[in-house]
């Protein structure tokens, strides 16, 4: 039989690559910080903010830099939206911590500061993995929360424009 | 087993005629262990003997009639009572009566058909076998001997490559190929992955190779998937432009030939599941059927006559032609 006994194993031909591509920035690129946490409010209506701050070169995101202002409920509405209008199985948020928010407690509840710190690192994982989704990218809820200065909790949902 | 121990019982051994000669292979049973068989090809004959060895020697053996049967069946493993016999042939070795003494039997099944190969899976199971049988009024002894059978086929006349650009819309294109869309047990997948637009974080890149069995038809297919290999082929993040190679050697891996609708009652088909991981652990994969063919090993000058007959059954005879001539003139 005229048939080969060792099977040919070189490489198939392929293109050479661009070098502005090979040495360029990716096409990936997308920085979300959560940081800065401010404690604002008297008493019983304090509450804490921190700086939701985006870098990237997606075209799908109007902006290139954004830096917004957003309290735990934004992050909470914006779970909610996505698992109700997504098909994504929505990451987790970290713990509402309602136990800290009752009364004598010894030390400052929600407000103490490596509280604070565990949430805020939370909060910018939740952020960073649901931003990341290409199918999360397709709904204007993420946009909101993430470049626009305010969330309008009457909105449209649907794809960004 | 016999609850009268005052009557005559026998011993069945079924001896193949070229047992010295004749190639085994290993073959799974159903409980997963691996037993070596005599391997037959289609159109081989199957010749040999039956010892019948009395257990009381003086007393006499009475019988309905002694007989072989040579069966080829499929038995679906949630339906154990109706076996499907596909091949079903049979010898007549004693007229009934009675056996004095312990005695040897010559048989022969010339050219025997064996269109399909014999598989041991998770819901289904095809085999062949000899079965000699003494029947009697009450019990009958009988014993069965599997053999397994190897389809083989020969390098196809078409086997154009597989390419194709896939992607997810304004965030991954990627094209891929591979250099054959019909492998044999032992080749090699050769292929790449040429990135064309990368907007995710892709943490690395793995093929898999995925055997699915389907049993049943209609409303009640059952499909079952196993992932046999999974073979990472690039880790690190890729820019546009950048070509990954693929090298698979699939021998090293445990395969049967692709086998579609046998017999009408299932299929084993394996594909090539090309999967890419981002850094958040979402899976983006592509699946892509292959055909597994089994070669036949190389002609030898000692190959017989009946093998190259038997690996006759391919795309594209004139290679075969050429062999059988060889052997002709071998043998002459």
């Amino acid at each position: 039989m005229s048939e080969p006994t060792v099977a040919d194993t070189r490489r198939l031909n392929s293109k050479p690559q661009d070098l502005t591509d090979a040495y360029g920035p990716p096409s990936n690129f997308l920085e979300i910080d959560v940081y800065d946490p401010q404690t604002v409010g008297v008493g019983r209506n304090r509450f804490t903010t921190y700086d939701v701050r985006m870098r990237t070169n997606l075209p799908i995101f109007k902006l290139k830099e954004s830096c917004v202002r957003r309290r735990y409920s934004d992050f909470e509405w914006l779970k909610n939206e996505l698992e109700r209008d997504s098909k994504i199985v929505v990451p987790p948020l970290p713990g509402k911590a309602l136990k800290r928010q009752l009364p004598f407690r010894g030390d400052e509840g929600i407000f103490e500061e490596s509280f604070i710190e565990e949430r805020r690192v939370g909060l910018e994982q939740f952020i960073n993995r649901i931003a990341g989704h290409p199918l999360a990218q397709n709904e204007r809820c993420l946009h909101m929360f993430l470049q626009d200065e305010s969330i309008d909790r009457n909105y449209i949902p649907g794809k960004p424009q | 087993m016999s609850f009268f121990s005052f009557g005559q019982s026998a011993e069945i051994d079924i001896v193949l005629n070229d047992a010295e000669t004749r190639k085994k292979v290993e073959h799974k049973t159903e409980d997963g262990k691996k037993d070596k068989y005599f391997l037959f090809y289609d159109g081989e004959t199957v010749s040999g003997k039956v010892n019948v060895t009395l257990k009381n020697p003086g007393k006499r053996l009475e019988h309905q009639g002694i007989k072989i049967e040579f069966i080829g069946q499929i038995e679906l493993y949630y339906d154990r009572g109706n076996h499907h016999e596909f091949v079903s042939l049979v010898k007549d070795l004693a007229r009934p009566g009675e056996l004095t003494q312990s005695q040897t039997f010559d048989f022969e099944f010339t050219h025997v058909e064996k269109p399909y190969e014999s598989y041991t899976g998770q819901n289904v199971k095809l085999r062949y076998f000899l079965r000699a049988t003494i029947s009697r009024r009450l019990n009958d002894i009988s014993k069965e001997m599997d053999i397994v059978v190897h389809t083989l086929s020969t390098y196809p006349e078409l086997n154009s490559s597989i390419k194709m650009e896939v992607g997810i819309e304004d965030c991954l294109h990627i094209e891929f190929e591979y250099n054959k869309c019909k492998y044999h047990l032992k080749d090699v997948i050769v292929g790449k992955i040429y990135f064309l637009l990368v907007r995710i974080k892709i943490k690395h890149m793995e093929i898999d190779i995925i055997k699915r069995e389907t049993t049943g038809t209609g409303p009640n297919v059952y499909h079952e998937n196993d992932t046999i290999a999974k073979y990472e082929i690039m880790d690190g993040a890729p820019v546009r432009g950048e070509s990954i190679p693929i090298r698979l050697f699939l021998a090293g891996y445990e395969m049967t030939p692709t086998m579609r609708d046998i017999n009408k009652k299932f299929s084993v088909r394996y594909y090539l599941n090309l999967v890419l991981i981002d850094e958040e652990e979402r899976r983006y994969f592509k699946q892509q059927e292959i055909t597994l063919w089994r070669k036949g090993d190389i002609v030898r000058k000692s190959m017989s006559h009946q093998a190259v007959i038997a690996s006759q059954r391919f795309e594209g005879s004139s290679s075969a032609e050429k062999a059988l001539a060889q052997a002709k003139e071998d043998s002459n």
